[in-house]
């Protein structure tokens, strides 16, 4: 299949689920996706199209969570990027970790640095963070607080 | 037969890294295994919030000390992506030579801690006499040993002068001859054949399930590296072989590596004598709002980075995916069913990449035997012993 087929396959085959497709350059594409989707689209794009996933990253957009779930297509050299949209009062999506390994590390690092709740998950435990750390205190949200007193750290610029 | 925990950690025996394991062994042999990590988070993705666009290379190339290149590497990248900018061709060809130089001596130093653990110290020694060699051939190029701080948003800081080529190109060429010996010594061995092969297999199934990366999924089969997949830098244009073996086991993951070193001497070679020339940088003004992605096969598979900016000098979110987090995932398909005097060495057929101390004390959980780390390293080289003996 060529760039164009699996896009088009995509935007057919999930055409209520996509929200938005921002076709960005020759080599990346960014789709957004409604949350409770997110299972088939993801398993879709990792098993029948043969897609490397690469990596997820959670973002705090102060108003609303938002997570990329980055594939890539070595055979057509595509970046595809599934975009998901939580509401910060209600950060629950389901898990894929149980549809593939790959997923199992960094959904317990987006638990424990942004707070968010996958279902389903097999084995949600603190991956990063030290034992010490207090529960509720997520330092990749943009309203985090430095909550140790003795603490040297880097405060920037 | 009773179980018993071995907990190894929080300083991993052989390589470097801080990092406990929790190895569940029925006599010698591993029925379960658990890893805890994050012994060296330092928070580096929120930091480089706090910083701006020209800093964060910086930043991120003190992530590792061994391929220190290569988050610099995915990071420029990534900001250039934001905006498509296209970077001058000598630039590409700069980017490459330091790409591929770490890739050399990040493999020489596997290679001969990998020597050491199997109890082959002549491997550990020529191997990291040679690497000496790449080193000074990076401090030639780059002024510094490592840690080159060559890379800039859209292009490289520092250009390469004719003599300095001239002489690298010597340096490199020298390396050959005692490599073709180590390669020669590797493959030839029986003894390290019977230590190694079918050792620690990861199945091509399990390598596409876990998404490994580079020479952790390359010996089992699978073709994927991001220099042929999604070419940057000057990867297309040159005429180099992607190397992928068949078993998954540790000797596959040993001899990928040497053969990737030739690869990598033809690909620096090659780039070192074509040189165009021209600008070095394409001089950016500033970084638009909007997201960019960018990945560099690193010594241990592919670095990905993420940034997005919101139109200021600094990002809004850095996310820094290194090849070990995907690496990492994969002992329990590999150690499960070992013994323990093969599980040092599986460990470090990954070649797990945190950061650098080498301790360790694992005991068994009554407090009776405690093994050191140089104890567990003897396990593994009398083990080697005994077998050169039986050959």
């Amino acid at each position: 299949m060529t760039r164009e087929e699996v896009l088009n396959d995509l935007k057919e085959r999930f055409k209520d689920d996509i929200v938005e497709v921002f076709d960005k350059s020759e080599h990346r594409v960014y789709i957004e996706i409604k949350p409770e989707a997110l299972v088939g689209v993801a398993v879709y794009i990792f098993k029948d199209l043969e897609a490397r996933f690469n990596i997820a990253s959670g973002t705090d957009m102060r108003h609303y969570m938002e997570i990329l779930y980055h594939f890539t297509l070595e055979r057509i050299n595509l970046l595809v990027s599934l975009r998901v949209k939580l509401p910060m009062d209600k950060l629950v999506i389901d898990s894929l970790a149980p549809h593939f390994k790959a997923a199992n590390w960094i959904e317990r690092e987006m638990n424990e640095m942004l707070g968010i709740e996958f279902t389903g998950h097999p084995d949600m435990r603190r991956l990063l963070l030290p034992d010490e750390w207090p529960e509720g205190v997520y330092p990749l949200r943009s309203d985090y607080e430095e909550w140790d007193e003795e603490a040297i750290r880097d405060r920037g610029l | 037969m009773a179980k018993t925990i071995v907990p190894i950690g929080p300083y991993h025996p052989l390589q470097e890294e801080p990092e406990f394991f929790t190895l569940t062994v029925e006599g010698e042999k591993i029925v379960d295994i658990d890893v805890q990590v994050g012994y060296n988070h330092r928070g580096i993705e929120k930091l480089s919030e706090t910083k701006t666009f020209d800093q964060v290379p910086y930043v991120v190339e003190r992530i590792c000390g061994i391929c220190s290149t290569s988050h610099p590497f995915a990071c420029v990248q990534a900001i250039e992506d934001i905006d498509n900018v296209e970077v001058p061709e000598r630039a590409k060809y700069i980017r490459t030579i330091i790409g591929e130089g770490e890739r050399i001596h990040s493999h020489l130093l596997w290679l001969g801690l990998a020597g050491h653990f199997l109890g082959y110290n002549t491997v550990y020694m020529w191997a990291w006499k040679l690497r000496e060699e790449i080193l000074d051939t990076m401090e030639m190029l780059s002024g510094n040993r490592n840690n080159y701080g060559m890379f800039k948003p859209g292009g490289v800081r520092r250009d390469l002068t004719d003599d300095v080529i001239q002489a690298s190109l010597k340096k490199i060429d020298s390396i050959l001859p005692t490599l073709d010996m180590l390669k020669k010594a590797v493959i030839d061995d029986p003894v390290l054949h019977a230590r190694t092969k079918g050792v620690g297999v990861l199945t091509k199934e399990e390598a596409i399930d876990y998404s490994a990366l580079g020479p952790t999924a390359r010996p089992s089969g699978v073709a994927k590296d991001v220099r042929k997949d999604a070419p940057y830098a000057a990867y297309d244009q040159v005429d180099w072989d992607m190397i992928v073996l068949q078993n998954g086991d540790v000797f596959d993951k040993v001899v990928l590596r040497i053969l990737e070193m030739y690869e990598s001497h033809k690909i620096m070679k090659f780039c070192l004598t074509h040189l165009p020339p021209g600008e070095i940088d394409a001089n950016l003004k500033s970084i638009p709002p909007g997201e960019g992605i960018g990945a560099h096969e690193a010594p241990r598979g592919e670095v990905f980075h993420y940034i997005k900016s919101d139109g200021t000098n600094s990002p809004e979110r850095h996310k820094v995916r290194a090849p070990t987090f995907m690496n990492l995932p994969t002992y329990k398909s590999t150690v499960v069913g070992e013994t323990i005097s093969d599980a040092t060495i599986i460990l470090a057929a990954i070649d797990p990449c945190y950061c650098c101390t080498e301790r360790m004390a694992a005991r068994d959980t009554k407090g009776k035997k405690v093994y050191s780390g140089e104890e567990l390293v003897k396990l593994s080289q009398e083990k080697t012993k005994k077998l050169r003996k039986q050959v």
